[in-house]
C-alpha cells in the first residue's frame, strides 16, 4: 500500500519537499543543542522543563483525541464514522512519535534513554508513560494498517485485529492519564496538584484532536476528492463541542478553588498565567503568558459558539474556523500555560520566566514536520485506499 | 531478470561500499600499544590477563558496590591497599591516562567517557597550561 | 553486565506478575506505603522494612543548623559553602539560568514559605539561611526518577549515580525544595579565559553535562569516619550538628530532644533530615 505515498500531483511533491526542509533545519539545531548540551535552549535551573515537554504533553492528547473517532465506530457501530476513523488511527501514529521525538530531544543524555529499560523503576511515572506510549503506538500501527489492508485488498480485517481494537480504546485513556499523573502527583507544585488534571487533560484531547482532524478533512475536501460526509462532521462538532465545554468547566473549577479559598498557593500560577504576578521582595511583575493566555480562553469560548453556529447553517468555511480557535486555545491552554505554568513561582517561590531560544524553536518546528509528514504518508495511503475502493464498487 | 540495468549497477555500487574500508586501510600499520607500567608495583588488583580483558566490568561493579551498596572496604593488591575507584585508585599507580588508557584505547578504537568526569593528573596541567 | 540484566529479568518478570494480577500487586504498593508511612527514625525503625532494603538498625544521618550561630558569625556560611563546592568541583557559570548549587543562602520567606507571614521580626527579614537537599525519609524525586539514577542508600542518603542519569529531570520536577541542580552546558568549559571551576579538585570527579547533582551530605567522608565539609568547615561553633538521627545517644539527637527545630515544608510529608534553630 505504502507505494501509493509515492505518487501526487506538484502540491503534494511541494508540501513534501517543504516539510523535509524544516526536518532539515531542526537536525540541524538538534546538532547544535546535542554539541553544547541543553543550555542551548531557554529551560534554566527554575524552570527545568520548557517548549518540548509542553509539546510531549499537548500531543499525547492529541493522540489521545483518535479514540472519539474509534470509539464510536467500532464500540458502537457508529458506520457514518466508517471513512473518517483511520484518520483517528493514522493521527495517533503521528502524535506518538512526535512524542517521543520530544522527549529524546528533552533528555540530556539521549544516548543512555534506554536505561529506562535496563533499569525499570514502577515507581515512576515516567516508567508507566513509557509502555503506554509505545503500546499505544504498536495497536494503532497494527489496528489501522490491518484494517486498511484488509479494506485494500477488499475483504473484511481478520478477526485477531478486534481484541486490539477494543485494547486500544482503554489505552488511550491511559495514555493522557498517565501523562497527567506525571505532573499531578509532585509534592510543592501546588498548580499541577490537583485530581481534575487528568480529566482535563482528557477534556481537552478530546477537543483538540478531533478538531485537528476535522480541519485536515476540510483541507483534503478542498484538495482531494476525499469527504468523510456532512453527517460524521456534524457529529464530530458534537463531540468537539461537549469536550471543550467541559474544559471549560473543569478549569472554571480550579479558578474558584484558587480564588474562593484564597490560598496563596493556589492562586499563585493562576495569577501568573491570567493576570501577572509580583515578585515578593521587588514588587517586579512577570507577565510574559498572560496575553497568550487570556487569547487561549476568548479563542477558546468564541470557537465553541461558532462551531455550533456552523453547524446550523451548515457551513464548512466557519466550522474550519472554529476548529482552528479551539485547537490553538487548547495548543496555548496545555501546550504552553500548563507546564510553564508549573514552574512559576518556584518551590522557594522565586520567579523565573522562560523564553525558547531560536534552536529550540528550530528543533520543535523540526519535529512537527516530521509529524507532518508521517501524517501526510499515511492519509495518502488511506484516503487513495478509500478512494479506489468506491470507485470498483 | 527484470531491471537488471538498475539492480546489477546498485550492487556494485553496495559491494564497493562495503569494501571501501578495508581498501582504505590496507598497508596502513598501526603501532602497537605500548601502556606505560608503573614503576615500583608488581601487581594488579586482579590478574594480568583478568585485569587487561576486564577492567571496565571491575570499574562498574566497584561503581554499584561502593555508591549503591555502600561497600567501600579497600582492595588488597601486592600487599597494598587501594580504594575501589577510578581516579584515587587505579590512577594512584597508573598516573597518566595518556601513557597508559589510551595507548590501548587507541588502537581498540573505543573512546570511554571516563574522563569527561574523573580527572587525571594531566587535566589539571593542561587547564594550567591554557590559562 | 550479568547481575544488570537478571535485575532487569527479575523486575520484568515481576511486573508481568503485577500486570496480571493487578489487584494483589496494588496491595503490596500500598502495604509498602504503610509501612513507609509507619516511619523509620521515629520509635520504631525495625517497621520499616519493605521500601529501600534498610537494615531494621539503620543509620539515618541527618542534621541540625543553628542559623542563630550562623547570623552571630557573619562570612561562616560562605566558608561552609566554599568548602563544600570548591572540593566538589561545583561550577560557577556566573548566571542564574545554568547555576549549579549544593548548599546556598535563601532569604526566610523562600526557605521556609509556609511559615512566612507579613509581620516578621527584623532578623528574619534581613538574614539569609543556609538550605541543601533535605535527604527526605520519602524522597519525591527518588519517587519521580525513571532509571533508579537517584535512590536512597542504606545511611538514608539520597544518592545520585551520575553514569546512569539521563538527564530527563523529573526528579528536579518533583524536589519540593529546589535542592538539584543541572548541568545545562558543560562544567568543564570556560567563558573569556575563566574556567566554570575555578581550581579542579582531583579527588573528586567532576560532572558532564547532561546529568543532574545535588548534595550527597559527603557520604564518601562519612565512610572514613568524618564529618560532611560544611560541617568541618563550622569548627567547634555548633553551627551546623551533624549525625545518626537513629541513634538516640548522637549528639544530633540530644540537640532535637532539647531544643525547638522546624523543617522546611513538613506538610508534604517527605519527612527531611534536615532541622533547622531559628
Amino acid at each position: 500500500m505504502l507505494e501509493k505515498a509515492l505518487k501526487g500531483n506538484g502540491t503534494y511533491w511541494a508540501w513534501m519537499f517543504l516539510l523535509l526542509g524544516i526536518m532539515g533545519v531542526g537536525g540541524i539545531c538538534y546538532i547544535v543543542q546535542y554539541n553544547y548540551g541543553l543550555g542551548a535552549t531557554g529551560m534554566s535551573r527554575d524552570v527545568t522543563w520548557g517548549i518540548y515537554i509542553s509539546q510531549f504533553t499537548f500531543l499525547v492528547g492529541v493522540a489521545a483525541g483518535g479514540l472519539m473517532l474509534v470509539l464510536p465506530y467500532y464500540l458502537h457501530h457508529y458506520k457514518d464514522f466508517g471513512r473518517i476513523t483511520i484518520l483517528g488511527e493514522f493521527m495517533a501514529i503521528a502524535a506518538v512519535i512526535m512524542c517521543l521525538l520530544f522527549i529524546m530531544a528533552d533528555l540530556g543524555q539521549p544516548l543512555r534513554a534506554l536505561n529506562v529499560v535496563f533499569h525499570p523503576t514502577p515507581n515512576s511515572m515516567l516508567f508507566y508513560d513509557m509502555i503506554v506510549l509505545n503500546g499505544y503506538l504498536f495497536l494503532n500501527v497494527i489496528c489501522g494498517w490491518a484494517v486498511l489492508h484488509a479494506e485494500y485488498k477488499g475483504v473484511k480485517y481478520s478477526n485477531w485485529v478486534k481484541p486490539l481494537i477494543y485494547l486500544s480504546i482503554p489505552w488511550a485513556i491511559s495514555i493522557h492519564t498517565v501523562t497527567a499523573y506525571l505532573y499531578c502527583g509532585l509534592p510543592g507544585r501546588h498548580f499541577w496538584l490537583t485530581a481534575v488534571l487528568a480529566p482535563r487533560f482528557l477534556a481537552s484531547a478530546f477537543a483538540a484532536g478531533p478538531a485537528l482532524l476535522l480541519i485536515i478533512a476540510l483541507v483534503m475536501k478542498q484538495t482531494t476528492k476525499f469527504d468523510v460526509g456532512r453527517v460524521a462532521q456534524n457529529k464530530l462538532v458534537t463531540i468537539i463541542g461537549y469536550a471543550a465545554i467541559v474544559n471549560f468547566f473543569l478549569l472554571g473549577c480550579e479558578v474558584f478553588v484558587g480564588y474562593y479559598s484564597n490560598i496563596p498557593g493556589h492562586m499563585h500560577t493562576l495569577d501568573y498565567l491570567y493576570f501577572g504576578l509580583a515578585d515578593h521582595h521587588t514588587g517586579e511583575v512577570f507577565n510574559n503568558l498572560v496575553p497568550f493566555m487570556r487569547a487561549s480562553v476568548v479563542m477558546g469560548l468564541a470557537g465553541i459558539a461558532l462551531l455550533f453556529y456552523s453547524r446550523k447553517v451548515q457551513s464548512d468555511a466557519q466550522l474550519a474556523v472554529a476548529c482552528v480557535l479551539i485547537f490553538t486555545s487548547f495548543w496555548i491552554d496545555k501546550g504552553l500555560g500548563l507546564v510553564l505554568g508549573g514552574f512559576v513561582p518556584t518551590p522557594l517561590e522565586h520567579i523565573t520566566e522562560y523564553y525558547p531560544t531560536a534552536v529550540e524553536l528550530g528543533i520543535t518546528a523540526g519535529i512537527w514536520a516530521t509529524g507532518g509528514f508521517i501524517l501526510t504518508i499515511l492519509y495518502k495511503v488511506a484516503i487513495s485506499v478509500k478512494l479506489e475502493n468506491e470507485k470498483t464498487a | 531478470m527484470y531491471d537488471a540495468g538498475k539492480i546489477i549497477p546498485g550492487l556494485i555500487v553496495f559491494v564497493g561500499l562495503m569494501l571501501f574500508a578495508i581498501y582504505y586501510n590496507v598497508g596502513n600499520k598501526i603501532e602497537d600499544p605500548k601502556p606505560e607500567k608503573p614503576v615500583g608495583y608488581t601487581s594488579c588488583v586482579l590478574p594480568l590477563e583478568e585485569i587487561r580483558a576486564e577492567h571496565m566490568v571491575l570499574l562498574n561493579e566497584w561503581r554499584d558496590e561502593v555508591i549503591r551498596e555502600g561497600k567501600r572496604e579497600k582492595v588488597e593488591a601486592g600487599g597494598k591497599m587501594y580504594e575501589k575507584s577510578l581516579q584515587n585508585g587505579c590512577m594512584h599507580c597508573h598516573t597518566s591516562q595518556e601513557k597508559f588508557c589510551d595507548q590501548c584505547h587507541k588502537y581498540a578504537s573505543v573512546n570511554p567517557y571516563c574522563w569527561d568526569c574523573h580527572v587525571t593528573p594531566e587535566y589539571g596541567k593542561a587547564l594550567g597550561e591554557a590559562n | 553486565m550479568d547481575s544488570t540484566r537478571r535485575k532487569f529479568l527479575k523486575i520484568a518478570g515481576l511486573s508481568a506478575v503485577a500486570g496480571i494480577g493487578a489487584p494483589a500487586g496494588l496491595n503490596m504498593l500500598m502495604n509498602k506505603n504503610v509501612q513507609a508511612a509507619g516511619g523509620h527514625g521515629d520509635a520504631a525503625p525495625a517497621a520499616h522494612g519493605g521500601g529501600h532494603g534498610e537494615a531494621p538498625t539503620g543509620k539515618r544521618y541527618g542534621m541540625v543548623i543553628d542559623t542563630v550561630k550562623f547570623h552571630e558569625r557573619p562570612g561562616l556560611a560562605e566558608k561552609a559553602i566554599k568548602a563544600c563546592h570548591s572540593y566538589h568541583n561545583v561550577p560557577d557559570f556566573g548566571n542564574n539560568k545554568d547555576e549549579i548549587k549544593w548548599l546556598w543562602n535563601e532569604r526566610f520567606a523562600n526557605a521556609f514559605p509556609d511559615k512566612s507571614h507579613y509581620k516578621k521580626d527584623d532578623d528574619l527579614n534581613s538574614n539569609q539561611f543556609l538550605v541543601l537537599c533535605n535527604h527526605c525519609d520519602n524522597p519525591p524525586c527518588v519517587r519521580a526518577c525513571p532509571t533508579k539514577a537517584t535512590f536512597k542508600n542504606k545511611d538514608g542518603i539520597v544518592m545520585m549515580d551520575f553514569h546512569r542519569c539521563i538527564g530527563c529531570r523529573f526528579c528536579m520536577a518533583a524536589c519540593p525544595y529546589g535542592a538539584r541542580s543541572f548541568n545545562w552546558r558543560d562544567p568543564r568549559g570556560e567563558k573569556d579565559g575563566r574556567p566554570f571551576i575555578k581550581e579542579t579538585n582531583k579527588l573528586f570527579p567532576t560532572r558532564m553535562r547532561g546529568v543532574v547533582e545535588k548534595c550527597n551530605f559527603c557520604s564518601w567522608r562519612l565512610a572514613q569516619g568524618k564529618e560532611p565539609l560544611c560541617v568541618e568547615a563550622c569548627g567547634g561553633t555548633g553551627a551546623m550538628v551533624f549525625g545518626d538521627l537513629n541513634d538516640p545517644h548522637s549528639e544530633v539527637s540530644q540537640v532535637l530532644r532539647t531544643r525547638f527545630t522546624i523543617q522546611r515544608k513538613p506538610t508534604l510529608g517527605t519527612k527531611p533530615s534536615v532541622f533547622y534553630i531559628i
